[in-house]
């Protein structure tokens, strides 16, 4: 172990004795290497008593306040707790790092067992019986996300439709290479900005690989907080139709596995108010057009010469993905 | 003129050794990034094997649908211009026929696999 390690296991063993009620720490593991967060596996053990759980923390342990539209990990922590009240399936916030821990920004929360790879979720045979009922639960969940009261925010950005196609816009135009699909779906959307009448929490990437679900009971937990802002509620509705989440299974809309109907629903009986299918389908089209957008940006960190990756060259290649999908939504017939 | 082997047959030649040579004494992130190599010297096979006359058609299309001659990238720019400006929508005759083929063109080349470029498939669509 270096030296950095080390001193990285003993932080995060010192506050689990400290709040946790932990006498020792064990199985500390990196499960991804986001660019804007870090993810630790660990348990914790006291007498009797093993715990597994997450800690989510600023890169190296900084600050977090790195990227231009993630919000902060304290910031995270926040509404994970605020969805809970509202009851949506979220996993429990143990413990908020503060300055004199030294652990740098982050949070530590319980690891929910179950599955987020979207296409198990789609193909796996486990998850058959339970399948039919996920889309109507994923409906229920949003209608929590979005019943959070205002009042009871941190200050996250406000980002309704408009701002969201003018932003898009202007990196499309600096990238410069002509897409026709896409300015045929720039202008589609300009001309159908939906009205800025309903303004929520929204969770901002809530599709097929950011929910944990269980075998038997479905949605589990709902992940990924990162880019939740304030905005129009059925961008979130939108979201997880888009194609490129739906792990090949394109006839099943919500993430390839249930029927919007089943969605709409499920978001209905749990309070939401009645969903307009057509302001959906707005939002599928910006959320499949954002996408391949940001398939050029990646190609974009390759050309630039800051990621000379294959990975990162070949992304390029993968907008015209969702350019065949924009066809299908807006030139099918 | 160049001489042989033609530049397809070395894409395709790479390709194959390193699926079946290269990838299996490999693992983890290694492996994933030759298997994404190898992939993306399929697309460029795919390319070599269409493009050609592809991206010909494609321009033909353009030059009646713009009543406009130049470089394809020069026509695309100005399809891209026509629709930005509202003059060109999917009323347009030809508009439509053109975004579906140039689209599923691409398709072909870059994502064969790709759900939506099956569906089409088997809709008869190209």
């Amino acid at each position: 172990m270096t030296d950095k390690a080390d001193i990285f296991a003993q932080t995060l063993t010192a506050i689990a004795v400290q709040h946790l009620g932990a006498a020792s720490v064990s199985d500390l593991k990196r499960l991804s290497g986001g660019a804007s967060q870090e993810t630790w596996s660990f348990k914790v053990h006291s007498e009797g008593h093993n715990e597994h759980l997450i800690l989510r923390r600023a890169p190296g342990g900084g600050d977090g306040n790195s990227s231009g539209t993630a919000v902060g990990l304290e910031t995270e922590a926040k509404l994970i707790q605020l969805a809970a009240e509202a009851n949506v399936a979220v996993p429990v916030v143990r413990y908020v790092a503060k300055p004199e821990d030294n652990l740098g920004s982050g949070f530590i929360m319980n690891h929910v067992p179950g599955e987020a790879l979207g296409s198990k979720i789609v193909r796996s045979d486990e998850f058959e019986a339970v399948r039919p009922k996920l889309a109507r639960q994923c409906g229920e969940a949003l209608a929590g996300i979005h019943s959070v009261a205002m009042a009871s925010l941190p200050a996250l950005r406000y980002s309704p439709a408009s701002q969201e196609i003018k932003h898009y816009h202007e990196i499309y135009k600096t990238h410069g290479h002509p897409h026709p699909v896409f300015d045929l779906a720039f202008k589609w959307l300009s001309d159908h900005v939906p009205a800025d009448d309903r303004i929520t929490l929204v969770h901002g990437d809530f599709r097929n690989g950011n929910i944990m679900f269980d075998p038997s009971k479905g949605v589990s937990a709902v992940l990924d907080w990162e880019l939740a802002h304030i905005g129009d509620p059925m961008e979130d509705m939108g979201w997880i139709c888009v194609n490129s989440w739906r792990f090949g299974g394109i006839d099943k809309p919500v993430g390839g596995f249930g029927s919007r109907e089943d969605m709409f629903a499920g978001y209905e009986s749990a309070g939401g108010p009645s969903v307009d299918p057509e302001r959906v389908k707005f939002w599928e089209v910006l959320g499949t057009l954002k996408w391949g957008v940001m398939c050029t940006t990646m190609y974009e960190a390759f050309r630039s010469g800051l990621d000379r990756s294959v990975e990162r060259a070949a992304i390029g290649r993968r907008s015209s993905e969702t350019e065949i999908d924009l066809l299908y939504l807006l030139a099918a017939d | 003129m160049q001489d042989l082997p033609t530049s397809l047959e070395i894409v395709a030649v790479v390709s194959d050794f390193l699926r079946e040579q290269v990838l299996p004494g490999l693992e983890g992130r290694t492996k994933f990034h030759a298997l994404v190599a190898a992939n993306a010297l399929d697309i460029v096979r795919r390319e070599l094997e269409t493009a050609p006359s592809a991206n010909g058609d494609e321009a033909l299309r353009l030059v009646t649908l713009l009543k406009s001659d130049a470089d394809l990238e020069t026509l695309n720019r100005m399809l891209c211009q026509g629709i930005e400006s509202g003059e060109l929508t999917l009323e347009t005759p030809g508009l439509k026929e053109h975004l579906w083929t140039s689209t599923l063109t691409k398709l072909a080349i870059d994502q064969p696999k790709y759900s939506a470029f099956k569906k089409a498939v088997r809709e008869g669509r190209s």
